[in-house]
């Protein structure tokens, strides 16, 4: 690992001016993906700023939702009685990822920024546009089964590897952002960018921006919901499709209905046609299929994940019978 | 890997090059921490706390299996290398050192964690306990009696970490079933493959009604 210098922080504004003064800086919370990072010499910040000890980790019932303390543990927020309550879909897709031991490391706030798995971004013998911009995308023209189906660009075809991401994009979450400016809130689908020309850029943060929570409204998705993770393993791995599938049903027509996928884009995808395809239906296989038919208009596969066009759509058929036949 | 004292690292060409780099960062890192002194300090009154540049040895309390331990570490020092290399505890085994296999499991204020993935720094003023504070003196820990009767391993290399986190698996109330154990255990891999007998363990003390 290089040398940093080490700084902890016990005021936010102090932890925002200090990363905003200081390009080469990075904010440290769970540590889970970067000092994996560090170790492999993906990511060499010359300071770490340490924001474990500020007051981020409540979870609290707020006006119409939940607010989820960035520094709130996976762990925790998987198990607390208002999550369950309210975003069940949120504490399967957090208990999806990961291991015990690393979710009572991991953030809500730092599962959000982990970086992309692609063993392209990982090999720093390799080359990576978003590792090192201008160096090509070795996955391309590479091995790159485990790879996007949209909204990549030729820059970058990497996917995001959070499964608690899909849940917040599926949940219509926001994300409350501190900065060097001020205060401002994020629609969590505006939080993750498409790779573009820059995939170097993860998000839409600027530097010095912190996340200090998230916020999940209420809703009816409380009871049929189910975030299904097709992955090499049955526990512990990254996925290599996932799903969360959430609907709301009058008897068994369904009212309104929330569909997201991971491990198929550069942020979690979600399904918006596929989502209005289902509202007025009866809540069955066929209905099923033709949004699973929609939501994979415009996918594009690659040499070695060709498989993902025919798992993709079968997951989301399944996630959406078993979200509607919950208990 | 099996060694239990620290060993020069090996002479090997990557090595070389990661050394390379190393002193060619470090050079660069060592005149940044040395030249803006008031930059460092002035940082110190705005961060409130600690402020430790590259090399320097930051003050830490930890409270390792009961004993209090002031000690001094470089800010890079992961739990893991401080637990093996500075305090000796070589129970705690370095596996793969990514987080990916679970035999760096130690206890920090009784959650289990990998203990590889976080610096000792961030851990300051916690309690840490690793598989040499679970037994009661000359007595094992039920999890460990329970291990050596069903045979929990092989080659021994996991099992400290299986041990920590079958504890903890047990201490959460994710133990309730064969299923349910096989999911909150997948953290922890044994390439001998003593899972089953791993899972019979864990179900005879959570069986057992014994207090772990």
């Amino acid at each position: 690992m290089n040398p940093f210098q080490y700084v902890r922080a016990t005021k936010a504004r102090a932890a925002i001016d200090a990363r905003a003064a200081d390009a080469n800086a990075q904010f440290i919370a769970g540590g889970t993906n970067l000092l994996d990072l560090m170790k492999r010499g993906v990511m060499t910040p010359q300071r770490l700023i340490d924001i474990n000890r500020l007051p981020f980790d409540r979870i609290e019932r707020q006006g119409t939702g939940l607010r989820i303390g960035a520094l709130a543990l996976n762990s925790t927020t998987a198990e607390d009685r208002q999550v369950l309550e309210r975003a069940p879909l949120l504490a399967q897709a957090l208990n999806a990822g990961a291991s015990a031991q690393l979710r009572n490391m991991a953030t809500v706030g730092g599962n959000m920024l982990q970086r992309t798995r692609c063993p392209y971004f990982y090999d720093t013998a390799l080359p990576c546009n978003k590792r090192e911009p201008g160096s090509g995308c070795g996955a391309l023209e590479g091995i790159n089964r485990m790879h996007a189906l949209f909204g990549f660009s030729d820059k970058c075809i990497a996917v995001h590897p959070s499964d608690m991401s899909v849940a917040l994009a599926a949940l219509d979450a926001t994300v409350l952002v501190s900065g060097p400016k001020g205060e401002r809130r994020l629609a969590f689908g505006d939080l993750h960018r498409l790779p573009g020309d820059t995939p170097e850029r993860d998000t839409n943060l600027e530097p010095g921006e912190l996340i200090t929570a998230v916020e999940v409204p209420d809703s009816a998705f409380t009871r049929h919901v189910h975030y299904l993770k097709v992955r090499e393993r049955a526990s512990y791995a990254f996925a290599l499709v996932s799903v969360a599938a959430a609907l709301s049903l009058d008897g068994t027509t369904i009212k309104d209905a929330r569909l997201a996928l991971g491990g198929v884009a550069h942020k979690p995808w979600r399904l918006l046609d596929a989502e209005k395809s289902l509202i007025g239906k009866p809540a069955t296989e066929a209905a099923f299929q033709e949004a699973a038919r929609v939501a994979m208009q415009g996918a594009k596969a690659f040499k070695h994940n060709q498989y993902k066009l025919k798992l993709a759509p079968n997951a989301i058929v399944q996630a959406l019978k078993n979200a509607a036949s919950a208990a | 890997m099996e060694n239990e004292k620290p060993q020069p690292a090996p002479d090997c060409p990557g090595h070389n090059e990661a050394r390379r780099t190393f002193l060619k960062q470090s050079s660069l890192l060592t005149a940044l921490a040395l030249a803006p002194g008031a930059v460092v300090r002035a940082a110190a009154a705005e961060l409130d706390e600690k402020v430790a540049a590259a090399f320097e040895q930051v003050p830490l309390k930890l409270d390792v299996n009961g004993v209090k331990h002031k000690l001094s570490v470089e800010p890079r020092t992961t739990l893991l290398d401080l637990l093996r290399e500075q305090l000796h505890l070589t129970g705690t085994k370095k596996g793969c050192d990514y987080g990916q296999c679970g035999a760096c499991t130690v206890h920090v204020d009784g959650k289990r964690v990998n203990s590889c993935l976080t610096l000792a720094v961030m851990q300051d003023g916690r309690k840490i306990t690793t598989i040499e504070g679970l037994a009661n003196g000359d007595k094992l820990h039920p999890m460990q009696e329970a291990f050596i009767k069903h045979d929990g391993f092989q080659c021994g290399y996991c099992t400290p970490g299986q041990i920590m986190s079958a504890v903890a698996c047990i201490r959460e109330g994710h133990a309730n079933s064969e299923g349910e154990i096989k999911e909150y255990m997948s953290g922890n891999i044994c390439r001998c493959g003593a899972y089953p007998n791993i899972v019979a363990a864990i179900q005879e003390v959570r069986s057992g009604g014994q207090k772990v």
